[in-house]
């Protein structure tokens, strides 16, 4: 067999895992893969400015198009630049591999130029990770890494290799032999335990499927409607699970969780059973643990048992994948049904849609005739529709574009949930145009978040990626600001960013080669809106100046019971009425 | 909160002890005793570990430890159904009147003394966690000059091994 370098094993070892985007930069450690990269036909590589960048971009790419995202990155710096990205993907279960080069073994641990231990810093925030110092263990180690990021629940898997293994002479096989003892994944549900959720979901009055981000990576949307449906059960879908159920859906209540809809917490709070699905019980989604869902018993269903009874008992555990239980589910009820039993909810959806009808989401028009942010978001919503992609930030634009753009499938929907990265949208939604060049694909992004990676708007512009970016330019880090607003007296300690002095978003965007358009009046939002989707000849960047003062609401403060969420300032809904009782 | 024994097998590869370390670390976990060493069979290392937690932590411990890729399996020793050991060394003063009564203990503990020097002795000393404390106990008189001690290592009582399935299924 021809003997070749490690670098081309790896680069061979990506093509034949079925790499075709990598978001990189390369550097000393990692050059010799860059060498055979230049005459790959299969690998297209984008040279992006900030390793974070790489790695939000593969997060992106990954979930627009559901299989693995990769970057690459070197020793030092380089790998310790993919940190955030790595840990973002870890809390939101994006499946992603990194590879990172390493100083030559023989140096590792002499605090050598370029060297951190980037698989001792990643231990807690990768779903496993490698150094390899081998060439032959570089097929083996990249087979592993994509499996073990794709399956089960995914994941990032770092790679760290030593540049000497770059280097050395091996050969290639592929596919290698993956040696996993320990990993064994359960997808398929216990079936007694099916039953048993299948008797509870019928005995119940009051449930709710309270979907997670896991129905969107099990690619579990038809099966879950199908539930619904049957059933007739209310839903709400996590932040990480908008879209994984239309929100043109009667049955569907909207968002729980700290700013979600006063329906759709009201049901949580009410209601008598969970059917948690692919689901973590994330405690931006309980408020105070103690008091969340009081009266619920809990069928917990995920893949990752370690969830299941973490925050919550679960009076009906099931470890699977959520579409594979999903349909035992479904076959399971519709046993229950044949033989005569079936649920009814009748007056628990009375109740419901009183909530639904009397605390819709809202918000006022400022009265300086200033632009309302949640207006603007409305609108790239409806005029771009279910189709386009939004990618948002994280903070007050993330909360309204997660209110207010309707989202009708999976995999539309891209922000940072776990981890709360800011500058997670610009990246984020260049590696979802890569993944699908054919769809509008919108980063609706804060000043302040804007401002800490918009310099992947000097990559889409060079690679051709005609992203849109609503910018919600608010003049503050908003979210902090409506904490100091609510908790902290009106005492803004930093959280000006005097946006409006510097920079002049049109400029800089026109600098980066990107269109650039400001938007400050109501009458022009749907208008600049249009002009930016006719624009593709490069990336739009849309400053829309927007009034300060605005807040996210329906909010449960931090720590307190979801059952004290006010639908605005100082302004509670009435749960019960005396004639639902 | 009680004391708990976990017998982990391991694949034996580089990390694998810092993986778990830390996953103890930063869920919060406080490691009382770690012991590790390799096992029947090639390429698996077994760790014993004591923690003090209640029983629903506990639980979480044990589920995040199962998802680290390198671990194999875990089973809880229950610790009247477990065989436990931990190996002491220790240096006890011990001059012409002390010694001939430190070897009554040592005798007495079934210890070994493994060193003499005029003033001191050195005796090696195994058993479980209770017994180590009494022998300790009783030295403590005579001035402990230095000790050293082992993790606490454990095997189920019975026939079955606690590799048996875990290893066939490869």
């Amino acid at each position: 067999m021809a003997e070749i370098t490690g670098a081309q094993s790896l680069i061979q070892s990506l093509e034949s895992a079925g790499v075709d985007t990598v978001f990189g930069i390369p550097g000393g450690a990692i050059l010799p893969a860059y060498d055979p990269m230049m005459d790959s036909k299969k690998l297209r590589h984008i040279l992006v400015r900030h390793e974070q960048g790489a790695g939000h971009a593969a997060e992106g790419y990954a979930q627009v198009t559901g299989r693995v995202g990769v970057c690459m990155a070197t020793s030092g710096p380089g790998a310790t630049n993919l940190v955030t990205p790595i840990a973002d993907a870890h809390m939101d279960s994006v499946p992603m591999v990194a590879i990172t080069g390493q100083v030559p073994s023989n140096a590792i641990g002499t605090d050598a130029f370029q060297e951190a231990d980037i698989r001792g810093i990643t231990f807690p925030i990768t779903k496993h990770n490698y150094l390899v110092t081998k060439a032959d263990e570089i097929p083996r180690a990249i087979a592993e890494a994509f499996h073990l990021a794709a399956t089960g629940r995914p994941g990032p898997v770092l790679v760290d290799i030593s540049k000497d293994a770059l280097n050395a002479k091996t050969t290639f096989n592929w596919p290698p032999v993956m040696n996993l003892p320990g990993y064994h994944p359960t997808t398929k549900p216990n079936s007694k335990r099916v039953k048993e959720a299948a008797e509870r979901i019928i005995a119940a009055k009051k449930p709710v499927l309270y979907v997670g981000g896991g129905v969107i990576r099990s690619n579990a949307s038809k099966e879950l409607l199908q539930l619904a449906e049957l059933t007739q059960i209310p839903v709400v879908t996590t932040l990480m699970a908008r879209g994984a159920f239309p929100d043109s859906h009667p049955q569907h209540l909207g968002m729980p969780g700290m700013h979600g809809s006063v329906a759709a917490v009201g049901s949580l709070q009410q209601s008598d059973l969970l059917i948690a699905l692919g689901t973590r019980f994330d405690d931006r989604v309980t408020g105070q643990l103690s008091s969340f869902a009081p009266e619920a018993d809990v069928i917990h269903v995920d893949i990752d048992p370690a969830e299941i009874g973490k925050n919550r008992f679960a009076h009906v555990p099931i470890v699977g994948d959520a579409k594979e239980t999903i349909i035992e589910l479904i076959a399971a009820l519709k046993d229950e049904y044949k033989a005569g039993r079936t649920g009814n909810y009748e007056a628990w959806w009375a109740n419901l849609n009183r909530l639904r009808t009397e605390y819709p989401l809202g918000y006022d028009h400022p009265t300086d005739g200033s632009l309302s942010p949640q207006f603007v978001i409305e609108r790239i919503g409806a005029i771009n529709g279910p189709d386009a992609i939004y990618a948002a930030g994280v903070g007050q634009h993330q909360m309204w574009a997660a209110q207010f753009v309707k989202y009708e499938k999976p995999g539309t929907w891209l922000n940072s949930g776990g981890l709360g990265t800011m500058g997670y949208a610009i990246p984020a939604a260049m590696g979802a145009k890569v993944g699908a060049p054919d769809k509008t694909v919108w980063a609706i992004d804060g000043d302040g978040c804007f401002q800490m990676t918009n310099q992947e708007l000097a990559t889409c512009t060079i690679n051709n990626i005609p992203i849109k970016v609503g910018l919600i330019n608010n003049n503050a880090l908003g979210m902090v600001r409506q904490w100091q607003s609510l908790f902290y007296n009106n005492r803004y300690s930093n959280t000006d960013l005097n946006s409006n002095r510097v920079p002049d978003f049109v400029k800089l965007a026109d600098a980066y080669g990107c269109h650039g358009l400001r938007c400050e009046t109501r009458e022009e939002v749907d208008k600049t809106i249009e002009k930016a989707i006719e624009l593709n000849d490069a990336p739009v960047v849309i400053d829309f100046v927007v009034h300060k003062d605005a807040m996210v609401w329906p909010m449960v403060a931090a720590g307190m019971s979801n059952s004290e969420i006010k639908f605005a300032r100082d302004m509670a809904p009435q749960w019960m009425r005396s004639d639902d009782e | 909160m009680s004391r708990h024994t976990l017998s982990v097998l391991v694949e034996d590869q580089p990390g694998v002890l810092a993986r778990i370390a830390s996953l103890f670390a930063r869920r919060g976990f406080n490691i009382e005793s770690l012991a590790v060493g390799p096992t029947e069979a090639e390429g698996v290392s077994r760790m014993t570990i004591v923690v003090n937690v209640a029983e629903s932590p506990l639980e979480q411990v044990t589920k995040q430890l199962n998802k680290l890729i390198n671990v194999l399996k875990i089973v809880e020793l229950d610790n009247s159904a477990a065989v436990q050991r931990e190996l002491l060394l220790v240096k006890v003063k011990a001059d012409s009147n002390t010694r001939s009564a430190i070897l009554e203990t040592v005798a007495l503990f079934r210890a070994k003394v493994v060193d003499v020097a005029t003033d001191a002795i050195t005796i090696e000393a195994t058993g479980n966690h209770d017994k180590i404390q009494a022998l300790l106990k009783v030295l403590e008189e005579y001035g402990i000059k230095e000790l050293v001690q082992s993790g606490m290592v454990a095997i189920g009582r019975g026939s079955k091994a606690v590799s048996d399935r875990t290893l066939r299924s490869n």
